[in-house]
């Protein structure tokens, strides 16, 4: 394959093929054959949790483009869905990190409000194709599991924010001597009920294994929600830890104050929080439709869409730049970051980007 | 041409002149050919404008699983064509059926594909290969540089004198207000130029020329759209003057020959459907001022009157790209083209009812037309006019 990939990703066959390119051809023979993009190939739909929001692990042979991802990064896919719109979302993998062109599995809780999620956990079923990109973030374990340290790895997710995690410990349990991690391990993890806890076999396999991995299931319906103290007492020296935090908004605004700004932290949200800081003035204009409206503090894809207006978009958290629109004047803040900027005639990515004060956009 | 006032409202309402109706010449009131429209006044132009949306927004609604399949397989069955055209050059025999696949392709690849794609018709599917931002036609004009000049010029301003540059695209003379010049008198040697090299003219509309002529452009605003217009000619050039022809090794002049016919195939084809669709007899021209602070049912009306239809079977309107309803087109620009079939019987239906001419007959008749409008406006309006070929020491001799 890889002579093969050689010659196809060549020039020549580029100018061969221009100006459409290879992988327009490739496709229309089969759709696992690609030079440059990525798609994969569902080969296993798995349920892991039911109940009102089901989980479901999607097994997926991407083509030999795949470049393989590291622990804790996730990926967009792109979903052809019922009335031809493809919708593109990202996902953490929870698989252990994979090499070029292996299988990899996502883990995805179906919302009612997710189109894809949704989709993914209640239609998808084997030889479904779905388009990818490669593997992106920087959440990921920098250690490597084939070498024995004494570092401690602190793992605190809530809810589906257990995948990336998830992925590290299979990437460290898979590449450790033994199938252990050779390092002290903590793995803290809130789920709302036994019921909705994901991968609960496996976890107590890995809980029951002398593997130097700690398992703590901690589930609300018990009256378990993140505190400091808690934290404290399973780690006292938390602060000076490498911990890797990923769940809801709320959960990781409790992890970062109890942290006060120690680097040792890494984040992940799978939604971006929202940002009603009280500082929603002035009122936001969209140029091209001629729509106005006062300013709610909801990011800018949000007001539109609160206005009847459908702004193209793709992952909704300022990951895929799907939604990039030009803000010609005002000031915006990324609600991620927390930035702000006043410059004029500026590509914005309006799902992370919430007005100060007026705002015009051309939109 | 200007605009006057109704008599039945207070309102200013526009009127159009219709190029080349000589019949309507004789009355020449203040307008030649004012007669041949129906005007409607402000109030009827409103309402004309909300009909119009109103099909918009019900076909919009409506798109899905249908549209997108059948882009699909139009654009499978192109690549078909394609990779057949191409195989089939190495089988000597088969030249002619090499040539014929090749130019269905490339058909198929400029009308009911590119030109659709890139007006954003399939930009709702969200999918990169078919967005209206990244495709890239088989075709030697850039993408952006074609979609500024056709997307927002031509269809912004379709048929205003002076603003649209598709009315005779700055070579041809194809309008009564289009002052007459001894250059003219080469119109049908230029059309059928144009026709030959359409692709090229389509490429080289963006320098425009014309304007760099008559001093409104300087060489400057040029420069930087070289670059990617050469990368095109030359990527294009690269595969079917050089690359293809290489690779069937002897048969290298047979297989650049049969290419150039394929794109030469393209180009007759292609010219002669878009000179139908804006210059058969009949079809309406605007001036500026008219088209001054328009409203929404004006822009429509302006659309419906400067663009006409080709009769024809669906097999033809696929070939066309759906191009055989411009007047769909012009309506609605950004609708997959599969759809103007459906949508035509609708807009005639209410062209009916306004009293609107709907301007559509089968190729043979659009194409008569268009190349008696071609000659006709080869020619000055008026015997004075000739004058202007006398040089001039004889002129002032023949006056005194």
């Amino acid at each position: 394959m890889s002579i093969t990939g050689s010659i196809l990703r060549s020039r020549a066959v580029a100018a061969l093929t221009s100006p459409h390119g290879v992988d327009r051809f490739l496709e229309q023979v089969n759709p696992m054959w690609a030079a440059h993009e990525v798609r994969a190939r569902v080969v296993e739909v798995r349920r892991e949790t039911d109940g009102e929001h089901p989980v479901a692990t999607i097994v997926l042979q991407p083509t030999s483009t795949w470049r393989g991802h590291r622990a804790g990064q996730y990926v967009q896919v792109g979903v052809d869905l019922p009335g031809g719109r493809r919708t593109t979302r990202c996902f953490s993998v929870s698989s252990p990190a994979s090499a070029p062109g292996e299988r990899i599995s996502l883990t995805v809780r179906s919302h009612a409000e997710g189109v894809v999620s949704r989709f993914l956990v209640e239609q998808a079923r084997p030889g479904l194709m779905v388009h990818l990109g490669q593997a992106e973030g920087d959440f990921v374990m920098h250690e490597s599991p084939a070498t024995p340290t004494n570092n401690h790895l602190l793992f605190i997710t809530g809810g589906s924010g257990i995948t990336p995690a998830m992925s590290m410990v299979r990437t460290l349990l898979r590449d450790g001597y033994d199938g252990r991690a050779h390092r002290k391990v903590t793995f803290l993890h809130y789920a709302r009920s036994a019921e909705d806890q994901i991968f609960a076999a496996e976890l107590a396999e890995i809980a029951a294994g002398d593997n130097h991995v700690d398992v703590h299931l901690v589930h609300e319906t018990d009256g378990g929600r993140f505190s400091e103290d808690a934290l404290r007492e399973l780690v006292p020296a938390f602060q000076d830890t490498d911990t890797w935090a990923c769940g809801p908004a709320g959960m990781i605004e409790l992890v970062q104050a109890a942290y006060a700004g120690s680097p040792r932290l890494r984040v992940e949200y799978f939604k971006p929080p929202m940002t009603a800081s009280g500082t929603a003035e002035g009122e936001v204009s969209f140029a091209r439709s001629g729509q106005q409206a006062a300013n709610t503090g909801a990011s800018l894809l949000e007001q539109a869409e609160a206005l009847g207006l459908r702004p193209e978009f793709g992952c909704r958290m300022g990951i895929c730049f799907s939604c990039t629109s030009r803000k010609t004047e005002g000031t915006v803040r990324n609600v991620v970051t927390g930035a702000e900027s006043s410059l004029p005639d500026e590509d914005i990515q309006i799902c992370v980007s919430a007005p100060v004060g007026d705002c015009v956009v051309d939109l | 041409m200007t605009a006057t006032l109704n008599e039945t409202t207070e309102t200013t309402v526009t009127t159009a002149t219709t190029s080349g109706a000589s019949a309507a010449r004789a009355e020449r009131p203040v307008v030649p050919g004012d007669a041949a429209f129906h005007r409607l006044t402000a109030a009827q132009l409103k309402d004309f404008g909300d009909e119009m949306d109103a099909i918009r927004q019900r076909v919009l609604a409506s798109l899905g699983d249908e549209d997108r399949d059948y882009i699909h397989r139009v654009v499978k069955v192109q690549r078909g064509f394609e990779v057949a055209g191409r195989a089939l050059f190495y089988v000597p025999p088969a030249w002619p059926l090499a040539v014929a696949a090749l130019s269905v392709s490339k058909i198929l690849d400029n009308m009911e594909i590119g030109h659709n794609v890139m007006h954003g018709q399939y930009d709702w599917m969200n999918e990169p290969g078919l967005s209206s931002r990244m495709y890239e036609w088989d075709n030697v004009c850039p993408s952006d540089q074609w979609k500024y000049s056709h997307n927002y010029i031509h269809h912004t301003y379709t048929n205003i004198l002076g603003k649209d540059r598709d009315i005779g695209y700055g070579i041809l003379r194809m309008d009564d207000d289009q002052k007459w010049h001894p250059y003219y008198l080469g119109n049908p040697v230029y059309a059928a130029l144009l026709m030959v090299f359409f692709e090229w003219g389509v490429a080289m509309h963006d320098l425009e020329v014309e304007n760099l002529v008559a001093g409104k452009r300087t060489l400057e605003e040029n420069k930087k759209i070289y670059p990617g217009l050469m990368r095109k000619v030359r990527n294009q050039a690269l595969k079917d003057y050089l690359l293809f022809p290489a690779l069937t090794g002897p048969l290298f002049p047979m297989t650049l020959a049969g290419n150039a016919v394929a794109n030469l195939v393209r180009n007759v084809w292609a010219f002669n459907i878009i000179f139908c669709g804006h210059f058969p007899a009949g079809v309406a021209t605007f001036s500026e001022e008219e088209c001054e602070d328009e409203s929404r049912g004006h822009w429509y009306y302006r659309q419906l009157l400067g663009s006409a239809n080709i009769t024809g079977g669906r097999l033809f309107h696929v070939m066309t790209g759906n191009l055989s309803h411009q007047i769909e087109h012009h309506l609605f620009p950004d609708i997959p083209a599969r759809r103007y079939p459906e949508i035509a019987e609708d807009v005639r239906e209410i062209c009916e009812r306004y009293g609107i001419d709907y301007n559509t007959g089968p190729l043979g008749r659009q194409l008569g037309s268009v190349a008696k409008k071609i000659c006709r406006y080869a020619l000055p309006d008026s015997p004075s006019d000739l004058k202007a070929l006398v040089p001039g020491f004889l002129r002032r001799r023949l006056a005194a």
